[in-house]
C-alpha cells in the first residue's frame, strides 16, 4: 500500500523525477526529500498556512496537496521566488517594517501576498487584511505586516510594475 | 500529524472510478480539491484505503449556459467560481459569496462537487444551492439522476448520494433581471467557519421584492431554508411594512443548533440581524 510512485514535476524551474509514497504531502517532499526547508509546516491541517506554497502558478496549501498529486506540475517555494529576485521589493519591505520576528510564519506570508500583489494590485488595506487571515503570524500582530505588503502596492503602483 | 497509509489511483474515466468505488466500496475515498478530505486524514479522523483522485476527467470539469440553466462541473474550483464572467452574470449569489470561502489558498484547490458532496451545513455552497432551488446532477455505474437541492441535503454530512455515485455538477437557474441577491456571513475572523449565513434571493418589483427566498448556513445540519415564512411573501411581495411580521415569523420558524462557542439564541439573534441587513439592501437594489 505504501508502494512509491515516480512523480515528474517542475521544483523552482528545475525539472525532477522522484519516487514518494502516496501518503506523503507536499512539504514533507520538499522539505526531506529536496531539501527546500524555506517552506515550514505548522499545524498540518490547513489553518495555518506556514506551509503555503505555489502549484501551478497559485498559491495552495502544501499540508492539504500530496506529492503524487504534484506529477506534471509546476512547484515554486520561497526558494525560488527569492532566486529569481521577484518578490525581492516585498522582502526588503518586511526587514523595512520589521514584519517578521522568529520568521516560522514568513515564507508563508510572503507567498500569501505575492498573489494578492498580483491578482488584486488596488486591494484595500481591509482586503489585505482579509487576504492574510489565512495565515497565521504569532509574533507581529500583523499590522507590520499589512504596512509591509501596502508599502510594496504603493511603490509598484508608483513604478507603474503593476497591472 | 500524517496521514496513515494509502493507495492512490488516478483513473482518467467516470467508468474507471465506477469500477473502483464498485471493488472497494467503503474503503475508498474521492479525492477533488481535497481540501477537507487531505486535513481529516493528516488528523487521521478518517482512514481509507484507497484514494481515487478524479481530478483528470474532464466531464467534471467547466462552467457553461446550457439552455435555461448554468452548469458548473464537480471539479470547477472556488477560484474560478471568482474569477468567473458566466457566474458572475448567471449567479450572481456565488460571486458574492465565494470570498467568504476560507483564504485563498484553499480556495486555489478546493472544489464546488467536494463541497455540495461533504454537505457542511455550515458551508456556502450547500446554502447558495439551496437558495436558488438549484439541481444536483449525480452518476453512478447505473446512470444518470437529478437531485433537487431540497431532497439533497439529508442531515449532517449526509446526501442522497447513493453507494457508488458522485456529484458531476450542479444546474442553477439562469438570473433574470429583476432577480435581486444577497449574501452575508457573520464570523469571528474572515475565513474562519461562519457563526451563521444567509443567502437572499428574491425578486425586484415595485416598492417590494416578490418570491423570497431565504437559506441559512451554520443553522442546523442542513441548509435551512425558512419556508414557512417565505409562504407568507408568496403571493404578495414583501415590503418594509412587513418587516415585523416577517421577523416575528422568522424567529418563531429558524430552531437554530448551538455549536462549541455560540447559543442557539445567540445565533437566532444574529440570524435575524443578517435578515434585517440584506433585506434592506435588496429593498435598496
Amino acid at each position: 500500500m505504501d508502494d512509491k510512485r515516480i512523480i515528474h514535476l517542475s521544483v523552482n524551474g528545475e525539472s525532477r523525477h522522484c519516487a514518494v509514497a502516496p501518503r506523503q504531502h507536499l512539504v514533507d517532499f520538499l522539505r526531506e526529500d529536496l531539501g527546500l526547508t524555506g517552506s515550514h509546516l505548522g499545524c498540518e491541517h490547513g489553518v495555518c498556512g506556514a506551509c503555503t506554497v505555489r502549484l501551478d502558478g497559485q498559491v495552495v496549501r502544501g499540508c492539504l496537496v500530496l506529492a503524487v498529486q504534484a506529477d506534471g506540475r509546476a512547484v515554486e517555494t520561497v526558494e525560488g521566488l527569492t532566486e529569481s529576485g521577484t518578490v525581492r521589493d516585498l522582502q526588503d519591505a518586511f526587514v523595512a517594517r520589521n514584519a517578521l520576528q522568529c520568521g516560522y510564519c514568513t515564507s508563508g506570508m510572503l507567498m500569501a501576498a505575492a498573489e494578492l500583489l498580483d491578482t488584486q494590485p488596488n486591494a484595500s488595506r481591509e482586503q489585505v487584511r482579509a487576504w492574510i487571515s489565512g495565515n497565521y503570524c504569532r509574533c507581529t500582530g500583523y499590522q507590520a505586516i499589512v504596512d509591509a505588503i501596502c508599502d510594496v502596492q504603493a511603490s509598484r503602483r508608483a513604478a507603474g510594475v503593476s497591472a | 500529524m500524517k496521514a496513515p497509509a494509502f493507495d492512490y489511483q488516478k483513473p482518467r474515466s467516470l467508468d474507471a472510478v465506477f469500477d473502483l468505488l464498485a471493488s472497494h466500496g467503503d474503503e475508498a475515498r474521492l479525492l477533488a480539491g481535497g481540501q477537507t478530505l487531505l486535513a481529516t486524514l493528516n488528523m487521521r479522523l478518517s482512514e481509507p484505503a484507497l484514494l481515487i483522485d478524479i481530478t483528470a476527467i474532464e466531464a467534471l470539469k467547466g462552467i457553461s449556459v446550457q439552455g435555461q440553466v448554468l452548469r458548473i462541473g464537480a471539479l470547477v474550483t472556488h477560484s474560478e467560481i471568482e474569477a468567473s464572467a458566466l457566474v458572475a452574470q448567471h449567479a450572481p449569489l456565488l460571486s458574492q459569496a465565494v470570498p467568504h470561502i476560507a483564504h485563498r489558498a484553499i480556495r486555489n484547490l478546493g472544489t464546488w462537487g467536494g463541497s455540495i458532496a461533504y454537505a457542511d451545513p455550515a458551508a456556502e455552497w450547500p446554502c447558495c444551492l439551496a437558495a436558488l432551488d438549484g439541481v444536483v446532477v449525480v452518476r453512478g455505474a447505473r446512470g444518470e439522476r437529478r437531485i433537487a437541492a431540497r431532497d439533497f441535503f439529508l442531515d449532517l454530512y449526509t446526501t442522497a448520494l447513493a453507494e457508488g455515485e458522485l456529484v458531476t455538477a450542479c444546474e442553477l437557474p439562469l438570473a433574470q433581471a429583476a432577480d435581486v441577491f444577497r449574501f452575508d456571513e457573520l464570523a469571528r475572523r474572515h475565513g474562519d467557519y461562519a457563526i451563521v449565513g444567509l443567502a437572499l434571493a428574491a425578486r425586484s418589483v415595485p416598492g417590494g421584492l416578490g418570491q423570497l427566498r431565504l437559506a441559512f448556513l451554520g443553522l442546523g445540519t442542513t441548509p435551512i431554508r425558512a419556508r414557512r415564512t417565505e409562504a407568507l411573501f408568496e403571493n404578495t411581495p414583501f415590503t418594509t411594512m412587513q418587516l415585523g411580521a416577517l421577523m416575528d415569523s422568522l424567529l418563531d420558524e429558524l430552531q437554530p443548533l448551538a455549536d462549541l462557542t455560540n447559543s442557539a439564541a445567540t445565533k437566532r439573534h444574529l440570524a435575524g440581524v443578517l435578515t434585517r441587513r440584506l433585506l434592506a439592501s435588496a429593498l435598496a437594489a
